[in-house]
């Protein structure tokens, strides 16, 4: 059976890095392909190519049997290959009909819009492929399991049967991943053909009918998840063996450091995102929140931190009431934040490293004496820290934005934890991260726990949060729906609490239900 | 994304505006009993003209109210309305309350000007719809703009250049129509140079606006004072004259307010509806806005992110240059340097008042329009306020709106943003 | 590559532009990034020139006779008008050689003088520039654009006047900083007002500062015509200022230049340091160039932006309040020719740094002062500076026209990023 896509010895390179070298691929048709490797080893830009938005250095793309030159997305889709984008390409105030006809409207008398023929059309997809979309909902509404299939629908609108998807767990539970992969398989049964970009193993093994793994830039392996085990991907997606536990000593704590009582806090729309929240940290253990994006977490860190005022309830730290301190109060009484957004938040991109390492420090001595900025003693501590974090950086007044995203967190994080601090709120460490920052951060975490520090650690990565919490407490709708002991508890149990199942309906931490009929 | 909504359990509005609000309301009120009806005579009558002017125009009974009973039962409501603020609030309607209290103001204010004399309110509301022109044309430039994305602060630039052009084409001519046509391109091509530089090469928007405000302002006065001062003959393009729509201009009051009246409204009225209809129904409009909210996503899906933003810019400077042209061509008949007093702006503040859209814009037109009449009005009227405080008003009540009076709205998602392709 | 690599633009919330601006104090990149922040400035005012050139060539009706004669005779008539345009500029802004020396040579005080005026003219015309462009810059700094300098000089002159003229019976000592003073914080509360609501509401500076312009014009128009008006005149003008409340000036007439001068380039000394040498500074310039970190890092925005506006506004007042102590001696409403909007351009082009603010406001100065001559001498309206200004900013914002003109080589790594937000935020 001739393959219906091709990809032979695509290369291409950007100045100073080969994205992708000589890569070779097929796709069968109705087949689950999955193309498996790590942040940065070139699976986007192979997709990219593929899909239009760049063209390939050499090599080509050989699409039902016949070479092509994909020069752009238009493109692509007219060849019947669509793409669902890891950030999503969807127009937040219009509504799914607009979004999916929008570029391939359905008109009348000229130019005037058919909602209601575009309407029908996506209703009509939605229900062939059971994707449960409403037309007429506006998209900033939907969550953000809806939110994909709406992508999903806007390629079959366009009759593609070439279906790449990137990265798209990133932002589902396990639950919704599940639905997701049903949804994956009825479309490889009607005949569809799906490549699926991942770095996450499980989820290569559950649905994928062949892998293909690259690393830097070339594909090292391919196999099929009958003859493969996690642990021997692993290996391939990064070359040498990975340790997938994490090496830590069992938790010596002390007093709690953090105790959160009843906090209420809301979001930007005034709505309740944290709903009478407790919880307390103690010196020298990892508390790890597991929860999907969106549930809530984002605003309790930040009400933590004094970024966002809290509406009722108390926080604690040390004895002290932070509840409506500012940041730099909190910060004085010794926090560290590794904030979720490093660019946004964390760092001042136009300016030297120089600065970015005293960004909360700055006006104190060593660093100001009175109103004036101590010059040097800002460059000794930057010499200090660059070399005992180890930031790769070509000088200590290069700025922020030249770094890489690792080494853009080494700063933050030697920013940090140079300070004496008793808690620190890490959010999303280690997003869109290699793997060796990965392990650099998570072992410099597990050093301030051994010395005592409290840790809260947000992630929406359930993996890190189990290979590195002691407590888990998993936050689902604004609510820490249950808190857990780490080494007593499944992956699966986890996952369930993560999609609103309550614990009743759970199961016992070690035994999770494996069906379980809730509406989500 | 966004987290998934819960019953609200707390209140929406903050208790604090609330409670100013209900003050300001009861202030209102006893400032009109006590600056507007204290010194005032039992028997003191407002009458209100209702002559709209124009030849052959139906006149209605001039419309005629006892001065003190009037502002004291708007004195009655406001405090009321005041009372009920304070206590409850009004929830969901707070924005209407306060545009009608604010209306009931002024309207009590307008009856104590005009205490014991006469004041033409219908022409005060021709005044209104003539100065809202300009800015509402100035917002739809905007909004065509804004909506593709493109922050276009040079509208003021574009209508001085227009203006100019129009004049001296005019003039030389001796053809209005082809003096219009003059002012429309030198609108487009203003607005041209701004998408270039927003565009192509990516600059600052504000930044390239302000050098088109910049350059327009040297330009015009150069060429005023080079020219059109010292040979009067290229100052006189004359005027597009008013004219009737028959059968609608004899409708009472309302009729010859907006039937009666030259090419300029007309034609505001007509891209009113125009734009509405295009930007929300239709093909053309869905991509567009498209473009303004997420170019990203509209780019994937094949639209042209460049070339709709170039053509959003442009028709946003024909736009613009019509609006010029109305000051020398629809009004005065020549021109003066920097003869649009800021109106660029004020149509901006419009736009933004007018969240984006025609129709909103319009009415925000109509608003700062008033504004302004009022000035004229009450100056004519010989009040005891100095008509430098009056002339103040458009400007003050521009900022009061940016304030957030009437709240933020909904600015599409990449104004501003230069499109980088990858 | 990753995603990683490239800054995140947040859709809407923050417009960003790359200018060549320098981190903090002197560069430290060496001679490259110098020689990148001056050439590109440099080539932008020459090119203007160029263009102005034009415009004077394509104006003037001698050169279309000329041409209806025949080519070489147009072509000798334009290159005459434009030197005798710029030959007028030039001896309006510094001076015509032959006449100093000689009036040197001549040995009369008085024609040395008058000889040597216009270069001392300029430097009176540059330093409200300075003042103006360092308050643009600073706004800029702090991430605002603030286009009412124009609204707040005229503010903080009418503050700086009515101390002036209405205190009696003070030694200079007491009375001339106190009308000093006065103008700056006439202009800082001028500039307050839409920094406050900036920070409070949202509301975009760009549309309420110049709101407040027109407000300030009529404010000053009420008060120069009633309250403040000189009871001997008939024009709107204020009374003259006592002699306690006057920048000495350090020849004698016909030579304007005054200490202000020095005061102005004392004052841009201070805002350096302020701005790079202070964590107030420090505070300013990360609200500006980054508010999301300037919050995580405990900094009030609410706070800065407030004072990097009521600062702004005080430099701007400054400038006001320089020409009615130091030029004129009272105000009238044409006592600005516009030295705001001006500012905007000359911020840009030295790159809201202080130092290169002085340079830049010597040379708008300078443009300013001959434009006058050249008005009288060779009939060119002085709007034509107006036009050289838009010309010059359109340069600065968009370097690459300049550089795919010239062929110069793109910039390197050292471009900083200066951020201005939009409506949103």
């Amino acid at each position: 059976m001739t393959p219906v896509l091709e990809l032979r010895n695509i290369t291409k390179r950007f100045p100073g890095v080969l994205a992708n070298d000589h890569i070779s691929l097929t796709l069968e048709p109705g087949e689950i392909h999955a193309l498996l490797g790590e942040n940065g080893a070139g699976k986007t830009t192979l997709m990219n190519i593929l899909y239009g938005l760049y063209s390939p250095d050499e090599g080509e793309i050989v699409v039902r049997g016949e070479p092509v030159r994909i020069t752009s997305p238009t493109d692509a889709i007219s060849r019947g290959i669509g793409m669902v984008h890891q950030h999503f390409m969807l127009i937040p105030v219009f509504t799914v009909t607009e979004n999916v006809m929008l570029g391939e409207e359905t008109v009348r008398f000229g130019d005037v819009l058919d909602r209601k023929a575009a309407g029908r059309r996506v209703r009509q997809i939605s229900e062939q492929y059971g994707l449960q979309v409403e037309p007429e909902v506006r998209v900033e509404d939907l969550p953000v399991g809806v939110q994909q299939r709406v992508e999903i629908i806007k390629l079959l609108y366009r009759a593609a049967d070439i279906l790449i998807l990137d990265e798209p767990t990133a932002v589902l539970t396990p639950q919704e991943a599940d639905e997701l992969f049903k949804i994956m398989r009825t479309l490889a049964q009607q005949g569809k053909s799906i490549i699926f970009i991942t770095h996450k193993l499980r989820e290569v093994l559950e649905v994928a009918d062949r892998i293909t793994v690259i690393r830097r830039g070339a594909v090292v392996g391919e196999t099929r998840p009958a003859e493969a085990d996690k642990n021997k991907l692993a290996e391939m997606m990064v070359g040498r063996h990975v340790n997938l536990e994490v090496d830590k000593e069992a938790a010596k704590t002390g007093p709690p450091v953090l105790t959160v009582e009843n906090l209420v806090v809301f979001d930007e729309r005034k709505q309740v995102a944290v709903d009478q929240v407790s919880f307390e940290v103690r010196a020298g253990e990892i508390l790890g929140v597991a929860g999907v994006q969106g549930n809530g977490q984002t605003e309790l860190v930040q009400a933590l931190t004094g970024l966002r005022p809290a509406r009722g309830g108390r926080i604690t730290l040390a004895g002290t009431d932070i509840t409506q301190a500012s940041p730099r109060q909190i910060t004085e009484l010794g926090v560290a934040h590794v904030p979720e957004d490093r660019q946004r938040d964390g760092l001042v991109l136009s300016y030297p490293v120089i600065d970015n390492l005293v960004l909360q420090t700055y006006y104190q001595p060593p660093f100001s004496r009175g109103v004036v900025l101590q010059g040097r003693a800002m460059q000794e501590n930057a010499t200090r820290l660059i070399e005992e974090f180890d930031i790769r950086t070509p000088s200590e007044e290069t700025t922020a934005g030249s770094l890489s995203g690792g080494n853009q967190q080494k700063v933050i994080v030697a920013r940090e934890f140079s300070r004496p601090i008793h808690l620190l709120i890490a959010s999303q460490p280690t997003r869109g991260l290699d793997v060796g920052s990965i392990e650099y951060i998570h072992d410099r975490i597990i050093q301030k726990r051994s010395g005592g520090t409290g840790v809260l650690l947000v992630s929406p990565e359930l993996d890190e949060v189990m290979q590195l919490s002691d407590r888990i407490a998993v936050m689902y709708r604004g609510r820490f729906v249950a808190v857990l002991d780490a080494t007593q508890v499944s992956k699966e149990y986890i996952g369930l609490l993560m999609a609103g199942v309550t614990p009743e309906q759970a199961g016992t931490p070690t035994a999770p239900r494996k069906t379980v009929e809730v509406t989500l | 994304m966004a987290t998934i909504a819960l019953q609200p359990r707390y209140k929406l509005v903050s208790p604090t505006r609330q409670r100013v609000l209900g003050i300001i309301y009861l202030a209102l009120a006893f400032l009109l009993w006590f600056a507007f009806i204290r010194p005032l005579t039992a028997d003191a009558v407002t009458t209100f003209g209702m002559t709209p002017g124009g030849l052959g125009v139906r006149e209605l009974a001039p419309w005629q109210l006892p001065t003190r009973t009037t502002i004291l039962l708007m004195a009655a409501v406001t405090a009321v309305v005041g009372g009920v603020q304070l206590v409850r609030g009004f929830g969901r309607w707070s924005t209407l309350v306060l545009g009608l209290v604010v209306g009931v103001f002024v309207f009590g204010f307008l009856i104590w000007s005009a205490a014991g004399r006469s004041l033409n309110l219908a022409g005060l509301l021709r005044a209104t719809l003539s100065a809202a022109v300009p800015i509402t044309l100035g917002a739809l430039s905007g909004v065509l703009c804004e909506r593709a994305g493109v922050v276009n602060i040079a509208i003021e630039g574009m209508m001085l250049a227009a203006a100019m052009m129009a004049c001296l084409v005019g003039s030389i001519t001796h053809n209005l129509w082809i003096g219009l046509l003059g002012g429309i391109l030198t609108g487009a091509l203003m607005a041209a140079v701004l998408a270039v530089l927003s565009i192509k090469y990516m600059t600052n928007q504000i930044i390239s606006g302000t050098v088109i405000n910049i350059f327009a302002t040297g330009m015009t006065s150069f060429v005023s004072s080079k020219f059109l001062q010292t040979n009067q003959a290229l100052n006189d393009p004359g005027v597009f004259r008013t004219f009737p729509i028959p059968g609608l201009v004899d409708i009472p009051l309302v009729g010859p307010i907006f039937f009666h009246n030259n090419m300029f409204v007309y034609g505001m009225f007509v891209l009113l509806f125009v734009l509405q209809f295009a930007l929300f129904s239709t093909r053309w409009g869905l991509r567009l806005r498209s473009v303004g909210e997420h170019p990203k996503a509209a780019d994937t899906l094949g639209i042209n992110v460049f070339r709709t933003r170039y053509m959003a810019v442009i028709l946003g400077g024909l736009v613009a240059g019509f609006a010029g042209s109305y000051f020398t061509l629809g009004s005065v008949g020549r021109f003066d340097e920097v003869m649009t007093a800021g109106r660029g702006f004020i149509g901006l503040a419009a736009m933004i008042f007018g969240n984006w859209t025609p129709f909103g814009s319009f009415g925000a037109g109509l608003l700062f329009g008033f504004a302004n009449s009022l000035a004229a009005g009450i100056a004519i009227l010989g009040s005891s306020i100095p008509s430098e405080f009056l002339l103040m008003a458009p400007y003050v009540a521009t900022i009061l709106v940016l304030a957030g009076v009437v709240g933020r709205g909904q600015m599409p998602a990449a104004d501003g943003t230069p499109y980088e392709k990858e | 590559m990753t995603e990683e690599t490239k800054p995140k633009l947040d859709a809407g919330k923050v417009l960003t532009q790359e200018l060549v601006g320098e981190g903090k104090g002197a560069p430290r990149g060496g001679g490259r990034q110098v020689a990148q922040a001056v050439i590109v400035p440099l080539l932008a005012v020459v090119t203007a020139l160029l263009i102005g050139a034009l415009i004077i060539i394509l104006t003037t009706e001698s050169v279309y006779a000329a041409f209806r004669a025949s080519i070489g005779s147009g072509l000798v008539e334009s290159l005459r008008v434009v030197g005798e345009a710029y030959g007028a500029l030039f001896a309006g802004a510094f001076g015509d050689p032959a006449k100093i020396a000689a009036a040197i040579s001549s040995g009369d005080a008085q024609a040395i003088r008058r000889a040597v005026n216009p270069f001392f003219e300029s430097l009176v015309a540059a330093t409200p520039y300075i003042y103006g462009g360092l308050a643009v810059a600073l706004g800029f700094r702090g991430g605002l654009f603030n286009i009412g300098v124009e609204g707040q000089l005229f503010v903080g002159a009418l503050c700086a006047t009515f101390v002036g003229y209405a205190l009696t019976g003070l030694p200079t000592i007491v009375h001339l900083p106190l009308t000093i003073l006065a103008g700056a914080l006439g202009g800082a509360i001028w500039g307050f007002v839409p920094g406050y609501l900036k920070a409070k509401t949202g509301a975009h500076e760009v549309i309420n500062t110049i709101m407040m312009n027109y407000i300030a014009f009529r404010l000053s128009d009420w008060l120069l015509s009633g309250p403040m008006k000189r009871a001997e005149s008939f024009n709107p003008v204020s009374p003259w200022i006592q002699d306690s409340a006057k920048l000495p000036r350090f020849f004698d007439s016909p030579i304007r230049f005054h200490a202000g001068f020095f005061l102005a380039l004392i004052v841009a000394g201070l805002v350096w340091w302020f701005l790079f040498r202070t964590r107030w500074g420090f505070d300013l310039r990360t609200v500006g160039a980054n508010p999301h970190a300037a919050r995580y890092a405990g900094m009030s925005i609410v706070l800065w932006t407030v004072m990097a506006m009521g600062i702004s506004g005080a430099l701007a007042g400054m400038a006001g309040s320089n020409e009615v102590i130091g030029v004129n001696y009272n105000m009238a409403m044409s006592f600005s020719s516009g030295y705001g909007f001006d500012s905007i351009a000359l911020a840009l082009l030295g790159n809201s740094h202080p130092v290169g603010v002085v340079l830049s406001a010597l040379l708008f100065g300078a443009l300013r002062n001959g434009a006058t001559r050249m008005q009288v001498v060779a009939g060119i309206p002085i709007d034509i500076i107006s036009i050289l200004q838009a010309l010059i900013l359109m340069f600065i914002a968009a370097p690459a026209i300049i550089r795919s003109i010239y062929r110069l080589r793109a910039a390197g790594k050292g471009e900083q990023v200066v951020s201005l937000r939009s409506w949103g935020e």
